[in-house]
């Protein structure tokens, strides 16, 4: 009798951990043949109240950590992306049926991002902040800091590129990051966070739910505990609602319509630019007086 | 001198025993010049002995490039660089990525062979220099791909010629090639005459690493070789860290040639205590700030400038303080202070430890453990009641020699801070922050400390005003040095 494999159970991954859905939900992917490949896990609400909880006891020690070791940590993503790539291509290939060549080219690009993001970490700061000439006696320093917990959602595709998109400027900016994977096809999400679970990110700044968008988002937008909201080519209503939602915490939104047509994200440089940070960050004005008496 | 027990006002024995560090690194006899992607012979065939400084004992013949060696290197260069700035920026970035890596991974081997070759302590080497080496590397990589913010269409300047110091071999090393490479140049560099070694081990990362031939090309020499390199007229840019003395006949040969030029040169900064400083804190900035490295840094502190109120106070702590330095052997984890990088550097500072007392200057010596016999040594040593007439407060002796001098107001201080013709480095301590702030702010120097010293980062542009240089290494001033 031929072997029999073993199968992964898709989960979570919530402060450093990988736990099934709360709610014992799971979600059936399934290729384009209809035939089922794989069961996700389909996080509640609870589950994100657990993910926000565990980013928010992460944020400090993420914002604190030198640009340098954060950095390191983000290459770290990419070195295993890397080594992992063939599962990548698999886990998007068999459920959306591309070509090998196509899912591989997203896998590169998706690395390559994670790279591009793991150099921005102690350079931001030189190019978004820097001295304010004020007129006076006064040494004053515009500094960048993160906003602390981000929720950020990737789009439906490309599943994988989307996803390195919505995760990579938050984590680089030095927020904990609750991420939302693509609802399409969750699967790269879930190889992303066994990665993530292995490459020095401490458990908390990163969390990977798989879920609904239309049940997660709102949730998102509603907990006063994120700081900023990033969401690329959500459907109309839920971007809508989830602006009106946000205003009530004065959250910070990042909504982008993108293109969906997948083009749209391999424009390397636009989604490294510096518009890709932004909306992740503050910036503080330090003054102190100079005087020698 | 394992043996060095420093006395204290304790009594209490501070004897350690030894630490050597155990690994044992290969060396290369014979290494070559390496041009074009390998290593090769002079033509010429001369070859020179490098020794450790620690015990005069040979470590290597190396290869001295003449004119057609030059010539080989920079015809590599050029011709590496039509695909090399073409090369997309993040394949660009991908290979800076390699090579940190590569030298946090053989980081142990590279600070034993820095240590050994240069005499610098093991735990410099170890905690500093290979560390920073990789964060260089590491830094700049990330550049590769957002040179568009610095540019709105970036370009390399072409082929560099660099020619790099004794003192931080490895590290210059460092700060010269990871911006040149990440901006799309080629690059030719030339170690110091008495520190190759780690270069060349560099040049085998840079094969495991795959870099294309001709990328990097490093010729090992002298002066005279150096000379080959600056005038060459294949090259875009220079690039020199070392002496005043000859930054002025590179700026001149450059200045003819109208060709791109940075300077790091020499330095005599001026580390000025308040009397409301943490005095504590400041003594140990004074030590690191002048005995890092043996004093062989450009940018030391090696002019104390205390207010008066305190001199008394800061030089007793000080002198106690320069007790607890432990001199000797550079390979034992314990020790503070290493060998002096070549005989000549020795012979140099011990001239101005006699001019300093031929000036009137009171030299204190710390501790009268034995050295070795063999090797280059100087213990730490402060000069009080020097005048800022002296040579010994003017010129850069660049060994571990302090000089401690007094002010009576806060504008006094300034204007001997800066009563030099360098530029390149200050230190100012006071628990006020205001003052502080002022200070460095009328300091006529490219880094000043407020309240630490001997910081370095990638991220942070380090250069001299004046006669230290022109030109930045490190931030985006320092990158966009390498941008045409």
């Amino acid at each position: 009798m031929s072997r029999i494999g073993v199968v992964k159970t898709c989960k979570l991954y919530i402060g450093g951990s990988y736990p099934r859905s709360e709610s014992g939900r799971t979600v059936p992917v399934a290729d384009p043949q209809g035939r089922v490949v794989a069961h996700a896990a389909r996080a509640s609400r609870k589950d994100l109240r657990d993910a926000v909880e565990a980013a928010a006891k992460a944020a400090d020690g993420w914002a604190s950590a030198t640009p340098y070791l954060r950095g390191q940590i983000l290459y770290r993503v990419a070195e295993f992306m890397e080594a992992r790539r063939e599962e990548l291509v698999e886990s998007i290939r068999v459920v959306e049926g591309s070509t090998a060549g196509a899912a591989r080219k997203e896998v590169e690009r998706s690395i390559d991002r994670m790279v591009s993001f793991a150099g921005w970490t102690d350079k931001m700061p030189s190019l978004l902040g820097g001295q304010c000439a004020v007129a006076g006696p006064f040494y004053v320093m515009s500094v960048i800091e993160p906003i602390g917990v981000a929720a950020t959602v990737a789009p439906p595709a490309p599943s994988l590129l989307g996803l390195v998109t919505a995760l990579a400027p938050p984590l680089a900016a030095g927020n904990a990051v609750v991420a939302l994977a693509s609802e399409a096809n969750p699967l790269p999400g879930v190889v992303l966070s066994e990665i993530l679970g292995v490459s020095d990110v401490p458990a908390g700044v990163a969390n990977v739910l798989t879920g609904g968008v239309g049940e997660l988002v709102p949730a998102m937008a509603s907990h006063r505990q994120i700081g900023v909201l990033g969401a690329i080519g959500l459907p109309a209503e839920v971007a809508t609602a989830a602006g009106e939602a946000a205003a009530e915490s004065l959250k910070r939104l990042r909504l982008v319509d993108v293109p969906v047509e997948r083009s749209g994200l391999d424009d390397h440089d636009r989604w490294t630019d510096l518009d890709a940070i932004r909306p992740w960050i503050e910036v503080k004005a330090i003054w102190h007086p100079t005087s020698i008496a | 001198m394992a043996d060095s027990s420093p006395s204290t006002a304790t009594g209490a024995d501070w004897t350690l025993a030894p630490a050597p560090e155990s690994l044992k690194v290969p060396l290369e006899p014979r290494p070559g010049l390496f041009i074009d992607g390998g290593f090769s012979d002079p033509v010429e065939g001369r070859r020179f002995p490098s020794i450790n400084p620690a015990t005069e004992s040979a470590l290597a013949e190396v290869a001295e490039a003449g004119a057609a060696d030059v010539d080989r290197a920079v015809d590599a260069a050029r011709r590496a660089l039509k695909d090399w700035r073409r090369t997309p920026p993040l394949e660009r970035a991908k290979y800076l990525f390699r090579i940190a890596r590569r030298i946090q991974d053989r980081s142990r081997e590279l600070a034993v062979l820095e240590t050994m070759d240069g005499g610098k302590p093991i735990r410099e080497s170890r905690d500093f220099d290979v560390p920073a080496v990789a964060q260089h590397f590491f830094h700049h990589a990330g550049w590769c791909d957002k040179l568009r913010f610095l540019r709105d269409e970036p370009e390399p300047v072409g082929v560099c010629g660099q020619v790099i110091p004794w003192n931080f071999p490895l590290l210059m090393a460092a700060w010269k090639l990871a911006p040149a490479l990440a901006c799309g140049n080629t690059c030719v560099l030339k170690p110091a005459e008495t520190t190759s070694l780690t270069a060349l081990r560099l040049a085998e990362i840079l094969r495991e690493v795959e870099l294309p031939p001709g990328v990097v090309n490093i010729v090992t020499g002298g002066p005279e070789t150096g000379r080959l390199l600056v005038d060459h007229p294949g090259i875009d840019k220079v690039a020199f860290t070392g002496s005043t003395e000859v930054g002025k006949r590179i700026a001149a040969s450059c200045a003819t040639r109208r060709r791109k030029v940075t300077l790091e040169l020499g330095g005599k900064g001026p580390h000025v205590v308040f009397a409301d400083a943490a005095i504590d804190q400041a003594v140990e900035g004074i030590v690191s700030g002048i005995w890092f490295n043996q004093g062989q840094v450009c940018c030391a502190g090696s002019r104390l400038l205390v207010e008066e109120s305190v001199l008394e106070e800061v030089v007793e702590k000080l002198r106690h303080r320069m007790r607890s330095i432990r001199v000797g052997d550079p390979l034992d984890k314990n020790t503070d202070l290493g060998a002096i990088n070549s005989r000549a550097q020795l012979e140099r500072i011990r001239h101005y430890l006699r001019r300093g007392e031929e000036e009137g200057a009171v030299l204190h010596e710390s501790g009268d453990a034995a050295l070795p016999d063999r090797g280059f040594w100087c213990r730490p040593t402060l000069f009080t009641n020097v005048q800022p007439t002296h040579a010994i407060a003017r010129e850069e002796i660049f060994g571990p020699v302090l000089v401690a001098m007094s002010f009576r107001t806060a504008e006094e201080a300034v204007s001997r801070a800066n009563n030099t013709p360098y530029g390149l480095s200050a230190g100012v301590w006071s628990d006020k922050g205001a003052k502080a702030l002022e200070f460095a702010r009328r300091m006529k120097a490219g880094v000043v400390w407020c309240n630490t010293f001997n910081r370095f980062d990638p991220a942070s542009p380090f250069g001299g005003y004046r006669e230290s240089g022109f030109g930045r290494e490190g931030g985006v001033a320092g990158l966009r040095e390498y941008l045409a």
